[in-house]
């Protein structure tokens, strides 16, 4: 008689699948390390570059023809003047959007062919926005370059995505709390302001801070409207022109002259601190805010 | 509870906006002192278009802010296309040119009713560079360049060997290194080699000089072109070949590219001032002036070649005789 269990079978098969599951997990690994890496090479670089360059004059100089006096600080106001225009404009629409698609709309052809378009969009060039922008509020509506005209297609760019994930975070409110609430005797307004929306915060503000960064970091859309890189002057209102930083980075890398490339490197450092600022702030809320149910 | 979070929402944006107003209103210093006697200015100047052109531009801007304090010159990188875009619809006072203005954009601005004036403010010379290993290319003729970048020019292949130009180099594939569609720099080449036939097509294309420099030096058999000042800068990795057009090869230097002599690679840079602009506009009339009368210090420090002197004064009493 055979016997059931077979201890020398059982072995082998076990290396075996103990062996695959090593070789899996070092591959994950890897490919962990790999993104990693990369990002580690890419800030030695920049800092490295950047040391030297990067100095209170550096945060107080207009852009120069010479790299010792070059400097980001129009780029940085404007940068963020243009956050004063996409962060609440953005807000308000995004979660608007999201407030009626979830809550108020019924499922039908006509939202699920705006679902569909808004996740699209996310998908869209930024290019394009800047060529929408160019001809909607820079020429059609007369806004010229100004932080509104850019600052109006910069949230039109970061719309979609704020809609989704303002969408995936009210989604994720268990139904119980709205059916206690209404059960409560409260309207649907109130239920959505009082008990949705509360609940739903972390997850908004973290989507919406990250589709923020994404807008402070665009150049494309901008160099189509036509945004200046040197001014000697700062705005003073939103219909004033300005500059941003990414913009000064671009002309920094393109010059031939060696000492522009640090220069270049200490305007990335700039902007990589003012993005961790912002997700800093991302982080912090979601973390003061969330509540499991 | 609740409450705080609708603080903390309305908190974040309003913090944006204090910090950002609160930057805006402190600073208010132009550049250096006014000089005396000038009559103060006031107003703006919007300056577009190649970002060739741009570093020029940007000096003269830099420079001018400690002349006329209150006169905002705004100087933008659209590219020659998307400045002329903007120029010929009025938009902007200059625009910037690494080529001359096309015809349809001359129609364009006539549409509009748009007149402007061609000012020419540097030299260019495009430099053809090879590896510094490259110790065969003593000098190309037009036409050999002619041969090596268009598409198909040896036995109808893109893949062009050093022995297929002439049979004493290598018999090593060249490889090609070139500015992508987009930029003047292409276009001109376009113009005086290619003569509108298709670029070859193993050419390896980048809108960033800065690429094509590391592209050439890194490559025994590379062979690519861009504007003398990323040659300048860059002088211990790449070696300038000298070109024969007909009278002997020339080396692109400071003075081959002033004089002319180092034809047909030498380009001159242009803004293009719209002319009523020019007239109606103090601010406008003067920058140009400015731009024209320092020039020649501006183009040589960033990289570029002045004009003989007397071009600039020439085109200072063409604009004198518009206002």
């Amino acid at each position: 008689m055979e016997k059931l269990i077979d201890k020398q079978r059982v072995v082998q098969h076990m290396n075996g699948r103990l062996l695959r599951n090593n070789v899996l997990k070092f591959l994950f690994f890897l490919a962990t390390l790999f993104g990693l890496i990369v990002l580690v090479v890419l800030l030695y670089r920049i800092f490295t570059q950047a040391i030297g360059w990067l100095n209170i004059d550096f945060l107080n100089n207009f852009p120069s023809r010479r790299p010792e006096n070059a400097g980001i600080k129009a780029g940085l106001v404007g940068s963020l003047w243009l956050m004063v225009i996409v962060a609440p404009v953005s807000l308000i629409l995004g979660v608007g959007t999201a407030i009626y698609l979830e809550e108020y709309a019924k499922k039908n052809r006509f939202t699920d062919f705006i679902q569909t378009n808004i996740s699209n969009l996310a998908g869209v060039p930024s290019i394009v926005f800047g060529l929408l922008g160019l001809t909607l509020f820079v020429r059609e509506l007369n806004l010229g370059r100004s932080v509104l005209a850019a600052g109006l297609t910069m949230s039109l760019l970061v719309l979609p995505v704020i809609v989704v994930a303002a969408q995936e975070a009210i989604r994720a409110v268990p139904n119980q709390l709205r059916e206690a609430s209404y059960g409560m005797g409260a309207t649907k307004w109130q239920t959505i302001y009082g008990i949705v929306l509360p609940a739903a915060i972390p997850g908004i503000l973290t989507g919406s801070i990250l589709a923020l960064s994404r807008a402070i970091g665009e150049t494309a859309p901008l160099v189509v409207l036509g945004i200046p890189t040197f001014l000697a002057y700062l705005p003073r209102g939103i219909f004033d022109t300005f500059t941003v930083m990414p913009m000064q980075i671009y002309n920094w890398t393109s010059r031939p002259q060696a000492d522009f490339q640090n220069v270049a490197a200490a305007g990335i450092v700039v902007l990589l601190v003012v993005l961790i600022f912002m997700n800093s702030i991302a982080i912090f809320i979601r973390n003061k805010f969330q509540k499991r149910y | 509870m609740k409450k705080n979070k609708w603080f903390a929402l309305a908190g974040v944006t309003s913090a944006v906006l204090a910090f950002t107003t609160a930057c805006g209103g402190g600073a208010e210093q132009g550049g250096e002192n006014a000089e005396g006697n000038a009559e103060k200015l006031s107003g703006n100047v919007v300056v577009d278009g190649s970002s060739t052109v741009y570093p020029i531009v940007e000096a003269a801007a830099e420079a001018y802010a400690g002349e006329q304090p209150d006169v905002k010159v705004s100087v933008g990188l659209s590219g020659t296309g998307g400045g002329f875009e903007k120029f010929t619809k009025g938009e902007t006072d200059f625009s910037n040119a690494s080529r001359p203005i096309k015809d349809e954009e001359k129609q364009a601005a006539e549409q509009n009713g748009i007149e402007f004036e061609e000012l020419q403010i540097a030299f260019d010379g495009l430099s053809i560079l090879v590896n510094k290993d490259n110790d065969w290319v003593d000098y190309l003729t037009v036409d050999e360049l002619k041969k090596i970048f268009t598409s198909g020019a040896v036995n109808g292949d893109d893949k062009v060997k050093w022995s297929d130009i002439r049979p004493e180099w290598p018999n090593e594939e060249i490889k090609l290194f070139s500015p992508g569609h987009d930029s003047g720099t292409f276009d001109y080449f376009d113009e005086v080699i290619l003569d509108g036939q298709p670029l070859n097509k193993t050419a390896q294309l980048s809108e960033d000089d800065n690429v094509l420099v590391q592209g050439i030096a890194g490559d025994k058999n590379a062979l690519g072109y861009f504007g003398f000042a990323y040659y300048v800068e860059n002088k211990d990795k790449l070696r300038a070949v000298p070109i024969d057009n007909g009278n002997g090869p020339v080396e692109p230097t400071h003075e081959t590219i002033q004089s002319g002599e180092y034809a047909p690679l030498s380009r001159p840079l242009f803004t293009y001032v719209n002319t009523k602009a020019l007239k109606e506009k103090a601010q406008v009339y003067d920058f140009a002036k400015f731009l024209l009368e320092n020039g020649a210090e501006f183009a040589e420090e960033v990289g570029y070649v002045a004009l003989p002197q007397e071009k600039y004064e020439e085109q200072l009493k063409k604009i004198e005789g518009l206002k």
